[in-house]
């Protein structure tokens, strides 16, 4: 039998790199992420899993980081909003956010590109109703729906190989 | 951090899983998916000592079609498994709708079916769904395992059958007829329902008269999925016209109601939603009973 532990050790990816730490066992997966590791990309918003601003790529699905604790994610591999960014420059969806002003004070952006990445791979040509559906579990407290909703699209759009759509 | 200081294990079989259970003198929680524990924990309505994880228990996730037409789930199986499976579309198609209707995708990926039935949230779906089907539980513990009807296992708000020393491992579904419903009231998709209400109903082939089974559950309207049995009663009896004895099963069915009275709607406007929802999902029920999608 395993005797249950305060402190345990982890092994886990992030990102591409393999990272090995013994941490509390009641350290979130979002804190882990930002206090440990430094990936201050992923926002904590609610703390318990309403607003999506912490929304990862748990072994490729999404996730809300605040409702994980990162002793589960021993072997996981884990994407945050870092890892989805390119070396240099922008990826299409971020590209997409920024040209529909799909951002006003940003702090919810992170969680909607993950879950945007998410959707795209899915689901390439989304209509309206499947990504206001997708992204029903992030919520911009600036209300600035709109835009976001026109951002997926274009990065759908720009993904798929197409000029653009201005809608 | 959020949540008060705990201890973690994560065991790798059952019989682990079982002998720390036993051994955490009943300060102890059962994590699956975690997205009603771990809120709990974060606002430290909850603040056990040891949190036992299930999910390095291998087999609790298996969606197996039986012999008789229904299907075993194991209590770990995440939501959007049960909403994607082809055999609980095909075999439990009001589990996979229900399922559908859980909060957003990131919940849909780590939440399981097991805790949202021991989680025993009066509004949530599968519970009232598995009600309804006369879905029988497994729950494992140090005498072995041993099964109890899912209508025994719902015993008040958020109080369910299952004895600190045992965990729910399996979900036993029967085989499900053509003729379902379901229906809800959410202020966004992905809330917790402020009324819902599921059907099952059968009539004999080729009849278009009285049904000669039903099963009308509501949740978000008592302190558990809340059977309508007199509503269901009248869409079996006798005489009278089948079409009247829909909207006389709606009232019957808001008079079986004792619902919450919060910030989210009134007691009433719930009760109103019964009525509503009952009758919503029977007209799906019969229209695929006759062979077409509701509208």
């Amino acid at each position: 039998m395993i005797a249950p532990a305060e402190r345990l050790s982890i092994r886990l990816t992030v990102n591409g790199r393999v990272i090995e730490r013994e941490i509390a066992a009641r350290r979130s997966l979002a804190d882990f992420l930002r206090e440990d590791l430094g990936l201050t990309g992923t926002h904590v918003g609610c703390e318990h899993g309403v607003c999506g601003a912490c929304t990862v790529l748990v072994d490729g699905e999404s996730a809300r980081s605040c409702l994980l604790f990162a002793v589960q994610l021993d072997g996981a591999t884990v994407t945050t909003i870092e890892g989805l960014t390119p070396p240099e420059g922008l990826s299409p969806i971020q590209q997409a956010f920024c040209a529909a002003h799909a951002m006003q004070c940003g702090f919810c952006t992170p969680g909607m590109i993950v879950a945007t990445t998410e959707l795209l791979r899915t689901n390439p040509a989304p209509s309206p109703g499947e990504i206001r559906e997708a992204l029903g579990g992030n919520l911009c407290m600036c209300t600035g729906y709109v835009n976001i909703v026109r951002a997926v699209a274009q990065a759908a759009a720009a993904l798929r190989g197409g000029a653009g759509e201005s809608s | 951090m959020k949540p008060a200081p705990f201890r973690y294990a994560r065991p790798k079989n059952l019989a682990d899983a079982v002998e720390i259970l036993a051994s955490a003198d009943h300060d102890v929680k059962i994590l699956a998916g975690g997205q009603s524990l771990v809120p709990m924990l974060n606002l430290r309505l909850v603040r056990p000592a040891v949190l036992i994880d299930l999910n390095g228990v291998p087999g609790l996730d298996h969606i197996t079609p039986g012999a008789d037409g229904g299907l075993s789930i194991g209590a770990l199986t995440r939501h959007a498994a049960l909403a994607d499976s082809a055999p609980v579309i095909e075999r439990a198609p009001l589990v996979a709708e229900a399922a559908r209707h859980i909060g957003h995708p990131a919940i849909r990926h780590r939440g399981t079916l097991g805790g949202s039935l021991a989680h025993a949230d009066p509004a949530a779906e599968l519970p009232a769904a598995l009600v309804a089907l006369g879905a029988e539980l497994v729950l494992h513990g140090p005498r072995g395992a041993r099964t109890i009807q899912a209508p025994e296992f719902f015993r008040g708000l958020m109080t369910t059958a299952l004895p600190p020393d045992e965990i729910l491992i399996e979900i036993r579904v029967p085989p499900q007829g053509p003729g379902w419903g379901f229906a809800e009231v959410v202020r966004r998709a992905g809330d917790f329902a402020l009324a819902g209400v599921v059907a099952l109903v059968g009539r004999p082939p080729g009849s278009s008269e009285r049904c000669d089974s039903a099963r009308l559950v509501g949740f978000g309207v008592g302190d558990r999925p809340v059977r309508f049995a007199a509503a269901e009663e009248i869409l079996t009896g006798q005489g009278g016209d089948p079409g009247a004895a829909v909207a006389r099963a709606a009232s019957a069915a808001a008079e079986a109601c004792d619902p919450p009275d919060d910030v989210h709607a009134s007691a009433e406007y719930r009760r109103h939603l019964a009525a509503v929802l009952t009758e919503e999902a029977v007209r799906q029920a019969l229209t695929r009973l006759d062979g077409a999608r509701p509208a």
